[in-house]
């Protein structure tokens, strides 16, 4: 807990208890090397000292032996390390299907943070205990790393890019949360604190005083209304633009051949970039939205695009304006 | 070793230092011997320097509020320091030093293959050098070290140009200093020096030649493209001008991780110098050794990503460098072993070099095995960037790379001023140095593992009680590092002459006189046995 002196962390997160189990498996293994080699050495400095019938260690064959012994051992113990490690870090890397998504945007000094139901935060998360949190990140200026020690997770905000990161905190209380990465004159005073409540008492914060109106799908539309997005986006067979309908996370065909997958950073890049990856099919006609929408604007878009409900079936004929255009680019390749 | 003792034959009272006198017979020497001590005259000072950065840091951080200095003057400080310890001490300490100096002595030769380049490159050094100084002081820079964009190239407004640029200038002189050498193992051996009979300390040499060569030119451009995008906004890196911020990363560790080896290698093969003379026996697992100094240059160069698990590199990649640190981490284990195991049935004396190499196996040995907490993934999610981090690299740079210097200089100042130190000081002060800086750097460790992050000038109330061991343990750590300075000095004048062979050790460069001639040896030594061969005892001779 934040304030009180003491030699361990507190461990407040599912995944701190894994990585410190790690942790002390190496702190173990490092004391055990660290005294043998001590040892080693104390005692052969004592007990060879200085004398005159000194011996020489003569060379020999039976000394590969003893090389070998010392390459194989550790090898196979820092194998084993890797894989340890290897495996709470895809732990780290997989969150779970029912996250609840809070974003987060980084500026020099603070953390501006939305919860999907609306509610903004500045330096402060609050969250349900018990419940798997993802975060998805970005900046508006430099890089910023957003450090929970209590959880054991940190994850880089970059500017001009999502990274994520999630987490389940197991425990109710606060902690410190820190910018890790050096960012200028306040780095060190980019602190706040993760609150993590009872689910209920949760409910009853999040439904408090909305910081924006509406939750963020209600604000994205409205953004994406009042900044023209639907003239070209309506959505239907003939529109100017692709629909948007299920876009996240499907492949798309672009123009120039390649296939990429609509994540974060795409849907980002196609709003503030769109001539850097043109749909196959569309002409390049969009404008650019760079310096017209904020980072929190964006995100919000973005989650309004997630929450439109999918296209019911995949078509395999020409039912469905956006798509078959992006699987079939009959005009697309001169474009 | 050779058949070769010492010859008299020339008038032993002539020596490289009083060959010649005067500034101008300094300044326009190509005597590698003279080079040396120009680059640790330079060295010194920026030591000095560095070191007055860090001692102010460690006050300023008694107290959680920093009530020392502002915060911008503390982001200026431990930037004056990283910049001023690693590019302007650490990186040139060892080789430009010691091996400008021992190089040549050690395997019979009369200089450098290329004089003139070395001295060129001390010019160099110094011009980029007293560059980087003036931007660090007057103004100075706020960026760390590691120069992150898009920090540096778009927010940050201190003197990040000019800073950046005299680091630039001073890799030219490490390029140089490379080329020399290598140029010099290869074609200047004495007759019978088989590549299987080098001293180990020339293998290292060597092996930090290859990444001064292959990897210096990287971070000249890595700087020189985040000037470019300083100075005409031009995006390389800066998102908001198409560029990509990671990308800088990817090249600023691609030479700075196997940097840290330019500053761990040489010191690795002053240890095995001095733990060889020192217990008078062959040296464990020569080959082995010898290999695992050029296998750790050469996977040094596959591991940078280690530095960016969480800087949003994909979590693949994350997974490759995590397994290549690991093998990087292998061959380390083999020097300790090996070193430990050669004090086995050897003739032990503790004396004062001998004290610093002892300490450096074992500060380096918790140097390298902390290294293994940050190659694993998960817990490195954790201590990355906290004050776990601060601890482990120290822990190996000034553990384990700077205890080598001090070692070395320890070892070679008879042969370098043909003076005497006092050694019951010099083992005192090594003693101090190495419980100082457990003091001070210990319980950096367990600051990170409860999740202190690194460069933060003010923090949580919590931490002061570790952060005042910390400043306790440096200001001892300052004093171990002030006495050699004096001890030092003082024996210049008042120290008795050192015989050709001071410590009874077999290397060439103690079978010519002490201080040795401008030309080194009088005869072209030849050598016939391998290095180390301690089953003579070997005549202590006396200067005539
Ligand atoms: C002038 C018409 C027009 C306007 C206005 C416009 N777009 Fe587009 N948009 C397009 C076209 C045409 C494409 C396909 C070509 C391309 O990728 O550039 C496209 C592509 C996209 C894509 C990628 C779709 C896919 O299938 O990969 C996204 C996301 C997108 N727009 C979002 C928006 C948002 C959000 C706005 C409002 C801020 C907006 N667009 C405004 C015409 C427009
Ligand atoms: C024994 C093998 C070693 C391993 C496995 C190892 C591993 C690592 C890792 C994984 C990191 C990144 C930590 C992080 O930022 O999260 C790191 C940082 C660092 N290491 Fe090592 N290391 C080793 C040896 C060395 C040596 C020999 C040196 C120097 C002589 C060194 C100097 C550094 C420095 C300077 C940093 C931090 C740079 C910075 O962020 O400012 N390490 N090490
Ligand atoms: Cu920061
Ligand atoms: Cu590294």
């Amino acid at each position: 807990m934040i304030g009180r002196f003491s030699l361990l962390p507190e461990q407040a997160s599912t995944i701190a208890g894994q990585v410190d189990a790690l942790y002390f498996f190496l702190v173990a293994l490092s004391a055990f090397f660290s005294v043998l080699i001590a040892v080693a050495v104390i005692a052969f400095a004592i007990h060879f000292r200085q004398s005159k019938d000194r011996q020489v260690v003569p060379s020999g064959e039976g000394f590969l032996a003893l090389e070998i012994t010392w390459t194989v051992i550790p090898f196979i113990l820092v194998m084993i390390i890797f894989g340890w490690g290897a495996r709470i870090f895809v732990t780290m890397h997989t969150p779970p299907d029912d996250a609840m998504q809070v974003y987060v945007v980084g500026k020099q000094w603070m953390w501006k943070l939305q919860h999907v139901e609306g509610r903004r935060e500045i330096n402060e998360l609050h969250i349900p205990v018990g419940r798997p949190v993802k975060l998805l990140m970005t900046s508006e200026d430099v890089i910023h790393s957003f450090y929970v020690p209590a959880f054991r997770v940190k994850q880089d905000a970059v500017p001009g890019r999502y990274t994520s990161m999630w987490f389940q905190a197991d425990k109710v209380g606060e902690y410190h949360l820190f910018c890790a990465e050096f960012c200028g004159t306040q780095h060190a005073r980019m602190i706040g604190r993760v609150v993590v409540m009872e689910p209920a008492e949760f409910q009853a914060w999040l439904s408090g005083t909305k910081g924006s109106g509406g939750d963020m799908v209600a604000s994205g539309q409205a953004l994406f209304e009042q900044l023209g997005c639907q003239s070209c986006h309506q959505g239907e067979t003939g529109a100017r633009g692709p629909a948007l309908a299920g876009l996240f996370n499907k492949q798309v065909t672009l123009a120039d051949g390649r296939t990429v997958v609509a994540d974060d950073t795409y849907l980002r890049e196609s709003i503030l970039n769109p001539q850097a990856a043109v749909v196959a099919g569309y002409q390049p006609i969009m404008p650019t939205f760079k310096g017209l929408v904020s980072e929190e604007g964006l995100l919000e878009l973005m989650t309004y695009i997630k929450s439109l409900p999918a296209p019911k079936t995949i078509p395999a004929d020409a039912t469905e304006p956006g798509k078959t255009h992006a699987m079939l680019p009959v005009h697309g390749g001169q474009g | 070793m050779t058949e070769t003792v010492v010859h008299e034959a020339h008038d032993a009272s002539v020596n490289y230092l009083n060959a010649d006198y005067g500034v101008r017979s300094w300044l326009f020497t190509k005597d590698h011997k003279r080079i040396g001590l120009l680059y640790l005259a330079s060295i010194t000072v920026f030591f000095a320097l560095g070191g007055l950065a860090a001692l102010m840091i460690r006050l300023d951080l008694l107290t959680p509020a920093g009530d020392l200095v502002r915060d911008d003057t503390y982001n200026k400080l431990f930037t004056m320091h990283g910049v001023v310890m690693i590019f302007l001490f650490l990186i040139p300490s060892i080789p430009a030093v010691i091996g400008n100096f021992v190089l040549p002595l050690m395997i019979g030769a009369r200089d450098l293959a290329f004089p003139r380049l070395n001295l060129a490159s001390w010019y160099i050094f110094n011009i980029g050098a007293l560059f980087a100084a003036w931007a660090l002081l007057a103004g100075g820079i706020d960026t760390g070290w590691t120069f992150y964009t898009p920090y540096s190239t778009m927010s940050s407004n201190s003197n990040v140009l000019s800073g950046a640029f005299g680091a630039f200038i001073t890799g030219f002189a490490s390029i140089l200093t490379g080329v020399n050498f290598i140029a010099t193992i290869h074609r200047m051996r004495a007759p019978g020096l088989t590549w299987n009979r080098l001293p180990l300390f020339v293998w290292a040499m060597y092996a930090t030649s290859i990444i001064f060569i292959l990897g210096t030119p990287v971070i000249a451009i890595t700087l020189l493209l985040m000037m470019i995008e300083r100075a005409f906004h031009i995006g390389l890196f800066d998102p908001a001008l198409g560029g990509d911020p990671i990308l800088f990363q990817h090249l600023f560790w691609f030479y700075s991780h196997p940097a840290v080896y330019i500053m761990i290698l040489p010191s690795m093969g002053v240890i095995s110098e001095i733990i060889t003379c020192f217990s008078r026996n062959r040296i464990f697992g020569y080959s082995f050794i010898a290999a695992s100094s050029i296998a750790i240059a050469l996977i040094g160069f596959l591991v940078w990503g280690h530095h960016m698990f969480v800087s949003g590199q994909s979590a693949n990649a994350s997974l490759i460098f995590s397994l290549l640190s690991f093998f990087v981490a292998i061959p380390s284990a083999i020097k300790v072993f090996n070193w430990t195991a050669t004090l086995y049935r050897g003739s032990v004396r503790l004396q004062a070099p001998m004290v610093y190499a002892l300490g450096f196996i074992g500060l380096f040995t918790i140097g390298g095995l902390t290294g293994l907490f940050l190659s694993t993934l998960a817990t490195d999610v954790h201590l990355h960037d906290t004050y776990f981090v601060v601890a482990h690299f120290h822990y190996i740079m000034v553990g384990g790379a700077l205890m080598g210097y001090l070692g070395a200089i320890h070892f070679w100042w008879p042969k370098m001023t043909g003076r005497l130190y006092n050694e019951t000081l010099a083992k005192i002060a090594a003693i101090i140095v190495f419980v100082g800086f457990n003091l001070t750097f210990f319980p950096q460790f367990v600051l990170g593992f409860l999740g202190m992050p690194r460069r933060y000038h003010v923090y949580p109330d919590e931490f002061q009680v570790l952060n005042v061991f910390s400043t306790a343990g440096a200001s001892i750590l300052g004093i171990g590092y002030l006495l050699p300075v004096l001890y030092l000095i003082w024996s210049m004048r008042y120290g008795p002459k050192a015989e050709a062979n001071h410590w009874g050790a077999v290397g060439l460069e103690w079978q010519t006189s002490s201080p040795p001639p401008t030309e080194n040896f009088d005869h072209t030594p030849v050598v016939t046995s391998e290095p180390y061969d301690y089953r003579e005892p070997v005549e202590v001779k006396k200067v005539a």
